[in-house]
């Protein structure tokens, strides 16, 4: 079966009228057109793959670019930032010569189409990315968004995507240690796979995404090429190009975690022997990306002969080699004489590696296929300077009202035994409930260094043995403050994994995230981007821990329904000494519980308000930035000093949420004193932020209450810990054996 | 009593991690000449009473909607001969 004749770079010259699908491929006519006038001619069917790959708004940004920018012109002067945004995963220095490369990523689409596999290629790409900044992964994360916990739906895509994670983290033995999982019926049919990983690199080891040096070569190696997650192009090979195609190919990946594995192994050992010049993991748009990124970054240009790439499946085009999302695969560029040495590494690492073209001293990105030239490029026009809009974004008519729906004016319970009803309801609805039966699928504590994982407030790993240094990470986001408030939504998200860093002892130092919306085409979608990215870039302004990098996933919408504007965000801090970490399980009976911050009636948005009314209106709670940080300082020194043995975050669920964990993680009961002031409705369910709980042993307590009062924290007394109940003198009591069935047995009898 | 036969696999454009990991084992073996391993899936359902054209349907839809996951996997349903089942009894 021959494809006559090859679409040339000569060809496509000569043949102006050809019309290509680049409707199917997702360009816009005004997109098109500027391909046409970039390269002063039409584009050859593998250039139009590029292009139309690379100008999606997945690879370009361009909807999302004007206003990230903000991330860049906000950021805060930090010491610890080594790479900033637009590398594979931005650096942070830890300290004592480490350095910590961290990200996280969305995989929403492809893990609602096949949930199993779609998780895990998630997992596998984002620590690619990891491996590319020339860093050992240590650690993944996964913050998960589902439809209902009740909607048949979600029993099929939950156990595939905590299946995925699992199968893919644990085959390649990192361990998993934090994330959250959230219902809302708003995810129904747009789940939100967001994963993120951790990488250990000494300073001096940090590689970057370039192709510098004529006569550098370009080594692909990792799996074969095949025709996975090429959906669109197929469209290119099959129905324009070649009709007798046998058929359409899907757009699904499947992940090979041991391929993975000695790619990281392999990948490290390179880099040890200091054999590359630069890196780039092939994530989406593969080769495509790959090229011409590498080459757009680096000095020169770059040539490529597509026959050389090694294919699972020969009948593929060369569009499709182009497009394929293959997993597995890595591109380097490796100095000649070094080339002999890095192909015997992969070698011995069963991996395959074929150099595939090399860095040349001209400015184009040209690839040939069976001897013709199919792509002629300026690599930067592909790769960075694709279009960038300005889309319209207009605040939704319905905003006023949303808010107006004032979630303060709700019933309350009437007497105590009402009270107590809603604690246990809100305890076992799902999105406070223990998401043990799912957590524990994960392997936590693979490779020996995990020092927290979930449900603590931050993950903890240690990278130094001896000195006891360590990172946290924490990832959150809610979708219904976010919702009624996009500003202040985000810098809630924000605040919230800012505070679950401190509240585990560590220092935050910066920030990735994932902003998950809906279509960007919607003026009201958009609107509460802008709105949340210009929260989140004050936030990080503000609290001094800038933004390192992330991802963007548009289009998660059902129809006209969007999901609720989740940007999702991790913090990473560091530790002196994992020794010295807080953990939110009661440790000591006797111990007094003290409430940090001020509580006020705030129930926009809350937990309560969602279990208890199935509402959502109002405000969110305020956001005082100086106070989550006089809070964190707070915590960490009180963790340093060992003035506190535990220590929770409050934040969806209110107090009681937090004083139930504690106590059913630690086994002990907690006798609660409503403070002067507050009504116990309030006390237990509000969700101001800027809040924790911590227990502080008696012989502290002095000096834990002076510190407080000399930076201005108040700090209330509201019981101690004791017994196996928890009690709220005056109006109830719930034993821990009733509170851990209802908080337990919730998840496993809806999916398990 | 008849039996039906549900053969799984992965569609040809799917990565077969299993299948490759096979056929890297061949030639360490000391089996030379194979190019190319897949795996899949093999049902044998032992179905009571005759195998019409309904039973065959339901039955392709179970396997539609149950055996295969029709995202990454074909299946092909045939009936074995008797002959071949009695065969097997043995």
């Amino acid at each position: 079966m021959s494809r006559t004749p090859l679409d040339t770079v000569e060809h496509a010259a000569a043949t102006p009228d050809v019309e290509l699908p680049w409707a199917e491929l997702g360009l816009k006519k005004d997109e098109y057109e500027r391909v046409v006038e970039i390269l002063g001619r039409r584009p050859t069917g593998a250039e139009l793959a590029m292009y139309s790959v690379m100008w999606s708004e997945h690879c370009s940004y361009k909807s999302s670019k004007v206003h990230l920018r903000q991330f860049g012109e906000k950021a805060p002067e930090s010491d610890a930032m080594l790479v900033g945004i637009g590398e594979n995963a931005g650096v942070v220095d830890v300290g004592q010569g480490y350095a910590v490369t961290f990200k996280v990523e969305s995989h929403n689409h492809p893990s609602y189409v096949e949930p199993y596999q779609g998780a895990a290629t998630g997992v596998g790409g984002i620590v690619r990315d990891i491996i590319a900044m020339g860093a050992r992964p240590v650690a993944v994360v996964d913050p998960l968004r589902f439809g209902a916990a009740d909607h048949p739906d979600t029993k099929r895509v939950l156990p595939g995507v905590v299946a995925g994670i699992g199968g893919y983290g644990n085959c390649l033995g990192l361990p998993n240690i934090g994330g959250e999982v959230v219902f809302d019926s708003c995810y129904q049919g747009n789940p939100l796979v967001n994963a993120g990983a951790i990488g250990v690199m000494r300073h001096e080891d940090i590689h970057l995404a370039k192709a510098s040096g004529a006569g550098n070569k370009v080594v692909l190696y990792g799996a074969r090429t095949g025709g996975d997650g090429i959906g669109g192009a197929s469209i290119l090979a099959s129905e324009t190009f070649d009709d007798a195609k046998p058929s359409k190919r899907p757009a699904v990946q499947v992940g090979d975690p041991f391929q993975e594995k000695l790619l990281i192994e392999c990948t490290l050992e390179a880099f040890e022997e200091k054999l590359v010049v630069g890196i780039q993991d092939l994530g989406a748009a593969g080769l495509s990306c790959a090229t011409s990124e590498l080459a757009s970054n680096g000095s020169g240009g770059m040539r490529v002969t597509l026959d050389d790439v090694p294919l699972r499946d020969s009948t593929l085009s060369p569009e499709e080699i182009l497009m394929s999302e293959s997993q597995e695969r890595m591109c380097a560029v490796v100095e000649p004489e070094k080339v002999d040495r890095f192909l015997e590494i992969c070698e011995k690492w069963d991996v395959i590696a074929t150099v595939i073209g090399e860095v040349t001293d001209g400015d184009r990105l040209e690839i040939y296929w069976h001897g013709g030239k199919i792509v002629d490029v300026d690599p930067r026009t592909v790769a960075h300077e694709g279009p960038v809009y300005e889309r319209p974004y207009a605040r939704p008519e319905w905003q006023d009202a949303l808010q107006a729906d004032d979630a303060n004016k709700l019933p309350r319970p009437a007497s105590s035994e009402e009270l107590r009803d809603q604690v246990l309801k809100l305890v076992g609805s799902p999105n406070q409930a223990s998401k043990k039966w799912i957590t524990s699928q994960y392997d936590h504590f693979v490779q020996g260094n995990t020092v927290l994982a979930q449900p603590e407030d931050s993950g903890m790993i240690r990278i130094d043995e001896e000195t006891g240094l360590g990172v946290a990470i924490a990832t959150d986001g809610n979708g219904r403050y976010a919702k009624l408030d996009p500003y202040h939504g985000a810098q809630l998200a924000l605040a919230e994994a800012y505070r679950n860093v401190a509240t585990t002892g560590a220092k935050p130092l910066a920030v990735s995230d994932c902003l998950n919306f809906g279509s960007p085409e919607d003026p009201a979608v958009m609107w509460q981007f802008a709105e949340a990215v210009r929260g989140l870039a004050d936030a990080c302004q503000q609290l001094g821990t800038p933004v390192t990098g992330g991802n963007v996933s548009l289009y998660n919408q059902t129809g006209e329904a969007a999901i609720h504007p989740t940007p999702v965000v991790a913090v990473l801090g560091v530790i002196d000494d994992v020794a010295r970490r807080t953990p939110v399980a009661f440790q000591e009976e006797g111990q007094l519980i003290y409430l940090l911050g001020d509580t006020r009636e705030e129930f926009g948005g809350s937990a309560w308000s969602q279990v208890v009314h199935d509402h959502l209106g109002g405000l969110p709670p305020a956001v005082d930035l100086e106070r989550e940080r006089l809070l964190a300082e707070i915590l960490i020194s009180a963790s340093r000093d060992g003035m506190i043995d535990s220590a929770h975050d409050l934040s969806d669920g209110g107090l009681v949420q937090a004083v139930v964990e504690s106590a059913l993680l630690g086994g002990k009961g907690a006798r609660l004193v409503v403070p002067d002031g507050l009504d116990a409705f309030t006390f237990l369910f509000s969700e101001s932020a800027g809040r924790a709980i911590v227990a502080v042993p008696r012989s502290e307590e002095v000096r834990f209450n002076d510190m407080c009062g000399a930076r201005g924290l108040p700090a209330t007394r509201i019981g101690v810990v004791d017994g196996a109940a928890v009690e709220v003198q005056g109006e109830f009591t719930l034993t821990l054996e009733e509170l851990r069935t209802v908080h337990e047995e919730t998840i496993p009898a809806l999916l398990a | 009593m008849a039996r039906v036969v549900v053969d799984v696999m992965l569609k040809p454009e799917i990565l077969d991690p299993q299948g490759q990991a096979v056929q890297r084992a061949l030639p360490r073996l000391g089996f030379e000449g194979i190019s190319d391993v897949r795996q899949g899936k093999r049902f044998e359902l032992e179905v009571d009473g005759p195998v019409d054209a309904a039973a065959l349907a339901r039955i392709h839809d179970l396997a539609e909607s149950f055996l295969a996951n029709t995202v990454i996997e074909d299946f092909t349903v045939k009936v074995e001969e008797p002959a071949e089942v009695a065969e097997a009894a043995k």
